[in-house]
């Protein structure tokens, strides 16, 4: 657990699969492709790979809100 | 490095600027921009934004607290509009001069269009807005192009009851991008709903009454929309010294001259996975590029060559359609999944031996992933695909 929140705008998702392969501890996909978060607070050591999710999503669906 | 400018305020600009100050760059980093626009994304523009679904307050890529955590000396509403390399330096429309250490193009391209007056075309918000407005039941639009582009817009004109005839110059609809076979299928769904598409028609001129074709005849329409390709944002590059050919040239790095990088629509690299110079409009691209650029620009000794697999995504009426990795100029098309009659299925791209690329239709995840990956590992094309046509 850590302080960090991920947030997902599943209605921007435009089902890329991108957060999956950045940080697939964190994101999977339902069956139409729509990013499903796997944990809200991710463990510390995934921090860097939900940035990088962030980062690379093409729909700007993902935050990382940190506190 | 203390001073680094990056010149497009758009999905590359801001991945680069974010980049750079997640690997740890404190110097001054301007971030240029000639929309008044803060960073907002193109893709939902011939989507969400046409249909009406989404307001301008869902487009900006990043919230306002997120933008100002980047410390940016920000300059939006302003081009650039000269650089001087040998001095490193940025001439700016208002007359100032930015001097910097590491610079990042990411100008993007601007809509081609047609001789005449009054066509649409659909690039920024601004556009997306003015021809939403012209949207309503019973009206007339023309789409010349019968590309992404022009297909995302004319699927969700008919959504909102507009009539539309989709003007095409080559025999299939993109035939070039995605094969025949494909091309025909993808087309099929625009007849279906009523789109009116007339293929091997060319189109001379813009006449603000609709359009009038190389054949003699013309088109009438309440609006006209050109979507018909686009042109890299290079003219103020001119005289810099910079190599300037259909886009920015740059080495596999993304470097065009020493410290200065290039990234997304704008940025002509040396794919090493295609062994070719190649440009590409996809958002995912602009991204990784941007990105990349950074990371290359601040540690040289450690840079990598831009080597990612292209993705891209269109939506028309409600079906998703997903490539991976390169589709044009291939040797051979197989459906490997699904059917093509059901639009549901996964079509595997033979480039030599290979599979080169991916194009995937209303396909769940795991799916396309295979086949990503097959893609992203240049597969054997015998191994992977068994031919049953
Ligand atoms: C309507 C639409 C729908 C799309 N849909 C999809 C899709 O579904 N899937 C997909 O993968 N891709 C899609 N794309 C493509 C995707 O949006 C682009 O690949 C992406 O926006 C490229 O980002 P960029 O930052 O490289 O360039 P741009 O977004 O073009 O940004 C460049 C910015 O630089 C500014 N600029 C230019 N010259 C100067 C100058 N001299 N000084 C200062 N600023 C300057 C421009 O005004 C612009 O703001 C779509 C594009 C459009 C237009
Ligand atoms: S990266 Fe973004 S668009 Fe892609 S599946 Fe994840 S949330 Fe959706």
């Amino acid at each position: 657990m850590s302080g960090a929140e991920v947030e997902l705008e599943t209605d921007r998702c435009v089902a890329s699969g991108q957060c999956v392969v950045a940080a697939g501890q964190v994101f999977d996909q339902d069956d139409d492709g729509i990013a499903v978060l796997l944990a809200e607070r991710p463990a510390p050591e995934h921090l860097d790979d939900v940035r990088e999710a962030v980062a690379v999503c093409p729909a700007a669906a993902i935050r990382l809100l940190e506190r | 490095m203390n001073r680094i400018v990056v010149v497009g305020a758009s999905a590359a600009g801001l991945a680069a600027a974010e980049t750079l100050r997640r690997e740890g760059y404190e110097g001054t980093l301007t971030l240029v921009g000639d929309e008044p626009h803060a960073p907002y994304d193109r893709p939902p523009l011939s989507k969400q934004v046409l249909a009406a679904e989404w307001e301008r307050d869902r487009l900006p890529l990043r919230r306002p607290g997120e933008l100002a955590a980047l410390g940016l000396d920000l300059r939006l509403g302003t081009a650039a509009t000269g650089l001087d390399t040998a001095r490193r330096r940025v001439r700016m429309a208002d007359g100032g001069d930015v001097p910097y250490d590491g610079l990042i193009l990411a100008t993007g391209v601007r809509p081609r269009r047609l001789p005449g007056g009054g066509a649409h075309v659909l690039r920024t918000l601004e556009d997306a807005l003015a021809l939403r407005e012209r949207l309503a039941p019973g009206r007339h639009l023309v789409v010349v192009g019968a590309g992404f582009l022009g297909a995302e817009a004319a699927a969700v004109a008919r959504g909102l009851g507009v009539q539309v005839t989709l003007l095409e110059p080559a025999a299939v609809p993109l035939a070039h991008a995605v094969g025949e076979e494909i091309g025909r299928v993808l087309s099929r769904a625009h007849a279906d709903r009523g789109v009116r598409l007339r293929c091997g028609v060319t189109v001379t001129e813009a006449t603000g009454g609709g359009v009038r074709l190389a054949d003699g005849g013309a088109v009438e329409a309440d609006e006209v929309l050109v979507a018909v390709g686009s042109a890299p944002n290079t003219e103020w590059l001119a005289g810099s010294g910079l190599t300037v050919a259909d886009g920015v040239v740059c080495d596999a790095y993304l470097e065009a001259a020493p410290g200065v990088y290039a990234a997304g629509d704008v940025a002509r690299w040396l794919h090493p996975l295609s062994g070719t110079s190649l440009r590409i409009e996809h958002r995912t691209n602009a991204t990784g590029q941007g990105m990349a650029a950074a990371r290359n620009l601040l540690r040289p000794e450690a840079r990598r060559p831009f080597a990612a697999v292209p993705y891209f995504w269109s939506d028309q009426y409600g079906m998703r359609i997903q490539a991976h990795g390169f589709l044009r100029g291939h040797d051979e098309v197989a459906v490997v999944e699904g059917a093509l009659d059901d639009r549901r299925f996964v079509a595997a791209y033979r480039t030599g031996d290979r599979v080169g690329g991916v194009l995937a239709v209303a396909m769940p995840p795991a799916a396309v992933q295979r086949w990503r990956q097959a893609v992203a590992h240049r597969a054997p094309w015998g191994e992977h695909v068994r031919v049953t046509v």
